[in-house]
């Protein structure tokens, strides 16, 4: 299978006052397109970084990404921002709905930056929304809603733009068990269903088995991986 | 969705603090508006002065009069088109606070001088009749209610005893800007008092009015006014209508000048206000914009977003400010002191200033989160927790 991520010697720097965190160090890694893929490894191992390098809204401080076939490093931010919007759904731990706008609204959003009409706009947003088994909370506030149910209107919010991958940090993290495993089941849907590539950061061994492949990262470091394909 | 109803969604998150703000932005809007008003009334005899009209008064000081005899002399001037004259009679009308303008005029020139003061011919014809007649801007007729054929008892200061008019006509001013409160009534009714009660008083004029055929002539024929008169008993000192009202106004020079600090003071504290909400908003909302940076929003869109809330805000503060500005003006006018301000309206200029003022404020006031949000990484504002 072709790869949809291709990331090669990649390193990336923080620098705090005088000194130099090296977060990851010369990574490389192939994910293949329609793989479910899981990052896991200790706090400050480097996994959401490299997440958010993957997902574009971060930068390496060197080597070579390529994602989508596009090498996001040398897009400017409004390319970047652009490509996003095209190929990136991203799924956040704490959800981030905006909590003035109903699940409706919340995902309609991505599609307000889509030339698409008012009504192939409902037509994508009451699908995506049907997806995660929310069609009849699509005018609750996210205050209305459920932990689960508020993540389940993230996921509509990740799915609606119909993106190539799904960057989850932590997806389950903030949920009880039963809530985390309908995330997991979807998330697994959206991959053997759609097609979709999913890389999924984790700290939960439990969500970690749905992957298909697990990467460890421990200081920077890519360490193994197991797959169970 | 539109962009439009997301700011508007946005605008109202925190409903007491928007509203506290709207309040503030309009009280600043409406203090803003009543004082530019106030500056406005002190100068709009300025704003009302024609180029074409000279008035020409005593070199020493005002209160000190002109020969009558020097009329026909200053008419005989090239460039002149008519010679008017008029003499401050203050006097009181009912009792010493009720203020306005009385002054003695030369029936024949006074409506060639002063067009914008309109009476009715039927009127004017009665008016410059009758002996003891007079005419009332139409507010101050109002204010009395005063009509023709009633009679206005006033006695004397300036020109002691007791005078008795009769209204023979009320004019109205042809534009906002033009004084509605003024009286004016015959010189001659004056004089002839004068003559026989303070012979030494007699022929005497508080200032001429003289309309010139070219407005660009009028330096060259001031200084052959005061020509003429050098090295008599009674030196002149002519200008332009403007520069004579400027003098007036010149007088009260500091207590403008304090208004019109004030009032952009207040502009600035629109500002601060709305400065500290946008502030505390965008900071508030770091994580959202992050998010919505994730999601392909551009630098241009956040931009969008925190303008136009800003922009809400102040411009519903403005209206609520400017629609209020009406009824305080109103208010204020009665609890002054009548006749204080002749003209006590609201220019046009002022809504605009007010209302940009606050545009621009909304504008200025949503730099400093842009800015921030602009330059924040996602993955510190995916970080935050404000």
């Amino acid at each position: 299978m072709s790869s949809i991520i291709s990331i090669s010697n990649l390193t990336k720097v923080y620098q705090r006052d005088k000194q130099e965190i090296r977060v990851l160090n010369n990574i490389s890694l192939e994910i293949a397109q329609g793989d479910f893929v899981a990052l896991m490894g200790p706090s400050g191992s480097g996994k959401t970084t490299l997440l958010n390098i993957i997902a574009g809204i971060d930068r390496p401080s060197s080597g070579n990404i390529i994602v989508a076939d596009t090498q996001i490093a040398s897009l400017s931010e409004t390319e970047l921002a652009k490509w996003r919007s095209r190929h990136i759904g991203f799924i956040f731990q704490f959800y981030n709905l905006i909590p003035v706008l109903t699940a409706y609204e919340n995902v309609e959003l991505p599609l307000m930056l889509t030339p698409l009409s008012k009504s192939e706009r409902r037509s994508q947003v009451e699908l995506a929304l049907n997806v995660v088994g929310l069609g009849d909370r699509m005018h609750h506030y996210p205050k209305q809603l459920s932990g689960g149910q508020e993540q389940r209107v993230a996921i509509a919010r990740a799915i609606a733009s119909d993106p190539d991958i799904f960057v989850a940090d932590e997806p389950t993290g903030d949920l009880d068990r039963v809530s985390a495993e309908e995330i997991l089941t979807l998330l697994d849907r959206l991959n053997k269903e759609f097609g979709k590539t999913i890389v999924m950061v984790t700290h939960d061994p439990y969500a970690a088995k749905r992957a298909h492949t697990t990467h460890h990262l421990e200081k920077g470091d890519l360490l193994q991986e197991e797959s169970k394909l | 969705m539109s962009m439009i109803k997301l700011i508007a969604k946005n605008s109202f998150r925190h409903t007491l603090r928007v509203i506290l703000t709207i309040v503030g932005i309009s009280i600043a809007v409406l203090a803003f508006g009543l004082l530019r008003t106030v500056v406005t009334a002190w100068s709009a005899g300025v704003a009302a002065s024609s180029p074409n009209r000279l008035v020409t008064r005593q070199a020493v000081s005002f209160i000190f009069t002109l020969p009558y005899a020097y009329k026909d002399k200053i008419a005989a001037i090239p460039g002149i088109d008519q010679v008017s004259y008029f003499n401050w009679f203050a006097g009181t009308y009912i009792d010493k606070n009720q203020f306005f303008a009385r002054v003695a005029c030369d029936p024949e020139t006074l409506f060639k001088v002063y067009p914008e003061y309109q009476l009715s011919s039927n009127e004017k014809a009665k008016f410059m009749s009758e002996r003891n007649a007079c005419i009332l801007g139409i507010e101050t007729a109002k204010r009395y209610n005063v009509k023709i054929g009633d009679i206005m008892n006033i006695d004397g200061d300036i020109y002691p005893g007791k005078w008795q008019f009769v209204v023979r006509g009320i004019y109205t001013p042809r534009t906002k800007s033009d004084d509605a409160t003024q009286m004016f009534f015959h010189w001659n009714y004056l004089n002839e008092r004068m003559k026989s009660d303070y012979p030494n008083r007699a022929d005497e004029i508080g200032w001429y009015v003289i309309k010139i055929k070219d407005a660009a002539a009028s330096a060259t024929i001031s200084q052959r006014i005061d020509n003429l008169f050098k090295n008599s008993r009674a030196e002149t000192k002519s200008e332009t209508e403007g520069q004579f009202q400027q003098g007036f106004v010149a007088s009260s020079g500091a207590i403008i000048g304090a208004i019109n600090i004030m009032s952009y003071l207040i502009i600035g504290i629109i500002l601060l206000v709305l400065c500290n909400t946008m502030i505390m908003t965008a900071r508030e909302r770091t994580r959202e914009y992050a998010v919505l940076k994730t999601l392909g929003f551009t630098g241009k869109h956040l931009f969008t977003f925190i303008a136009g809330e800003a922009l809400i805000i102040s411009c519903i503060g403005a209206l609520i400010g400017l629609s209020s500005l009406i009824p305080i003006v109103q208010g204020f006018e009665s609890v002054l002191p009548k006749g204080w301000f002749p003209v006590f309206n609201i220019e046009n200029s002022t809504y605009v200033m007010a209302g940009s003022s606050a545009l621009l404020v909304g504008i200025i006031a949503s730099i400093v989160p842009i800015y921030r949000a602009l330059n924040t990484r996602i993955v510190d504002g995916l970080r935050f927790n404000g």
